[in-house]
């Protein structure tokens, strides 16, 4: 990537959630390895988007990231000081750089609280006094994300999702932030709404310049918001690369078997032959135990033996343009149009494990 | 995937009309919300039963602050025996002479068999003694139970473990058997034996055993809330704008909590009311001549056979009031928490 710092660099990053269990003496039976080495850099003003199934760790990345959880190990660097364990106080002066943008507008507005009391807590919190007065900034606020500045004294009861979304956002942009981690910010709207919501977020990161880490399981919508696109599976980014670069040319046989699954609205004509659609068998292995070796070999028709005992590396295959970095032994290739045989190691052994 | 995005404004003006059209007549200007208190208001004035037992409730508490008033004006007082002075109010056994335990124009309730003091302004500062204490027993129990609970909940872990395991002791004490116990042994404590214990101490002791006895029950019940609020997502957006625990648990967590805190306080009231004039009763609570609920029943009770009037007026308002504010506590709870209606 550049040689510049990255707003946010992001390297072996782990989130292990430890299993208590035992009687009488509780200890520690075992991990849900949630997260599990990420790395990933976030440039200024850019916007990244992290995909993958339910439970693959995208939420808890974000979580990380705006330090609400622990990270196990790794490393999390905001302009090139590192934020991995800071503490509250130590975190105080980045705080108002990183914000969130969570995914219930239903349960991430406090319900007693008034609109305009929700958006200037920030600036409380972190004794902003802008010029004006905070009421005018809020007003201000209200405005930019599209709501009318009259809501000042609204509860959030009064407000559709959308609307309670854009509070959302107004609250996350009260402090003028760098990077805003937002949390799938359009997976519980209506498909009217979401494409709103994710107008306005993009007006947002054009106008103010603002980093954005756009966690989703909406392809559609990553693809609309993202410049680059990372794609998770049960805790391990298997393929980042620019958007085009990474839907025109998927590397990784996950990232492949995902965009195949999103639904098409086209009519077929007879006798020309559908798109290639790949079904994956089987489901996410469990990640307290995760597979050895490449964690998709599960599911993969590709894998072999060596898929089983060797990890493969992120880094940019044969064939790929510069920052396109895949996670694969075998990857695909564009020009033969891959039908989907048979596994090659139906019987796994160690495929239950 | 981009369809055309509709004005921004366009919906916002219908919730405005919406509002606008709403029947609530708003003092304030049209773009003040309605806040959850509010609208708990409005569903409350609508609730005549409600109403009724908040006015009924609202009358004790008055006559309770305006006793000594009262009894100025009515010119009497509590502990004077009006029969030593006048022997003719009490008949040669000792009962009052009139009908209906001596209830006449000059003694409104009649007079007390035996002393002869005054029934009317005896109840009313037995009204104001036993509100004062079960209210000061409420107060103290409730900020207990709500820091203690708020705390356990929100900081979790081993805390939580150990405060969870006293509440649990303590739920399951005979709480009333440790009262009659344990309440000489508190007197003991501050008074030698052969000492007069001062009424102020009897009235301390009682407070601070009933609200030792009460707190587990609400910090239970916060406890509980919390551990359910702190997952919710503005709790983290709070913690990644940088707030501090104690700004968390006071401005985010705790406006939450009011509904159960209200409704526990007023349904806590009535219970110490009767606990505490059922105490007065066994003897370990005020004692007579303090004017007291519990001690006008007790004194009743020995003399029902021969006066039943004297036991009728406490026995009577205390059921009225503890019904009421039962009610009371049961209308709040459907105003503040509607989908709890049966």
């Amino acid at each position: 990537m550049s040689s510049t710092t990255p707003l946010l660099d992001v390297s072996g990053l782990t989130k292990h959630f430890p299993i208590k269990g035992g009687f009488p003496i509780r200890r520690t039976v075992g991990a849900v390895q949630a997260v599990d080495g990420l790395d990933f850099q976030v440039a200024e003003g850019e916007s990244l988007g992290l995909v993958g199934e339910s439970g693959c760790g995208k939420s808890t990345t974000g979580r990380l990231i705006t330090r609400l959880l622990e990270p196990t190990g790794g490393r999390i660097a905001y302009r090139g000081e590192d934020i991995t364990h800071a503490g509250r106080k130590q975190l105080a002066p980045i705080r108002s750089e990183i914000q969130m943008i969570f995914q219930d507008p239903y349960a991430s507005l406090n319900p007693r609280q008034t609109v305009g009391k929700i958006i200037s807590g920030p600036m409380e919190i972190n004794d902003i006094h802008p010029a004006g007065g905070r009421e005018a900034r809020v007003r201000e606020l209200l405005e930019i994300v599209g709501l009318n500045p009259e809501h000042y004294n609204r509860f959030p009861h009064e407000f559709s999702g959308g609307q309670r979304q854009r509070i959302g956002v107004a609250r996350a942009l009260a402090l003028e932030p760098k990077l805003i981690v937002a949390d799938e910010p359009v997976s519980a709207l209506d498909v009217s709404i979401q494409a709103q919501v994710v107008n306005l977020l993009q007006k947002v990161q054009r106008d103010l310049g603002i980093a954005f880490v756009f966690i989703a399981h909406d392809l559609a919508v990553v693809r609309h918001f993202s410049q680059r696109v990372a794609v998770m599976y049960l805790g391990r980014i298997v393929e980042i690369a620019d958007r085009d670069d990474l839907y025109g040319n998927p590397r990784h046989p996950y990232t492949r078997a995902l965009l195949s699954a999103v639904p098409e609205a086209t009519v077929q004509d007879e006798g020309v032959q559908g798109r290639e659609r790949i079904r994956l068998v089987g489901d996410v292995p469990s990640p307290i135990n995760p597979p050895s070796g490449c964690r998709f070999r599960t599911r993969c028709w590709k894998a072999t033996e060596k898929c089983a005992t060797e990890a493969p590396p992120l880094v940019q295959v044969e064939g790929n343009k510069p920052g396109h970095l895949t996670a694969c032994h075998y990857p695909e290739t564009t020009d033969v149009p891959a039908t989907v045989p048979a596994p090659r190691l139906a019987k796994d052994p160690e495929a239950a494990a | 995937m981009t369809p055309p995005t509709p004005s921004a404004a366009a919906p916002l003006e219908v919730t405005d009309e919406s509002v606008a059209k709403s029947p609530t007549p708003s003092t304030h200007k049209g773009s003040e919300g309605r806040s959850p208190g509010r609208l708990a208001w409005n569903r409350f004035k609508r609730d005549r039963t409600g109403v009724m037992s908040a006015c009924i409730v609202g009358f004790f508490f008055v006559i309770a602050v305006a006793a000594p008033l009262i009894a100025k004006l009515y010119g009497k007082d509590p502990y004077t025996t009006y029969a030593s002075q006048r022997p003719e109010l009490l008949n040669p056994f000792a009962y009052p002479s009139g009908p209906n335990g001596g209830m006449s124009s000059e003694f409104w309730f009649g007079i007390e068999p035996q002393l002869g003091r005054d029934v009317f302004t005896f109840l009313l500062y037995a009204i104001r003694n036993s509100l004062g204490i079960a209210l000061a027993a409420t107060v103290l129990t409730v900020v207990v139970g709500v820091v203690i609970g708020t705390t356990a909940g929100y900081l979790g872990g081993k805390t939580d473990y150990l405060v969870g395991r006293v509440i649990d002791i303590l739920l399951s004490f005979p709480s009333t058997l440790f009262f009659i116990a344990f309440m000489p042994v508190v007197f003991g404590l501050f008074v030698a034996p052969d000492e007069e214990i001062p009424t102020w101490l009897r009235a301390t002791a009682l407070i601070i055993v009933l609200s030792a006895f009460g707190w587990a029950s609400i910090a239970r019940l916060l406890r509980g809330q919390v551990l359910g609020l702190r997952e919710r997502e503005f709790v983290e957006a709070a913690k990644v704008t940088g707030a501090s625990p104690g700004r968390i648990v006071f401005k985010e967590l705790l406006p939450n909590l009011w509904t159960p805190i209200i409704i526990q306080t007023t349904l806590m009231l009535p219970a110490y009311v009767t606990a505490e004039a059922g105490l007065a009763f066994l003897g370990v609570g005020m004692i007579d001549p303090t004017p007291d609920w519990g001690v006008m029943i007790a004194r009743g009770a020995s003399f029902y056979t021969e006066d039943l009037t004297f036991m009728l007026f406490p026995g009577l308002s205390m059921v009225i009031f503890v019904l009421a504010f039962n009610l009371l506590g049961d209308s709040v709870r459907d105003a503040l928490d509607p989908k709890s209606k049966r």
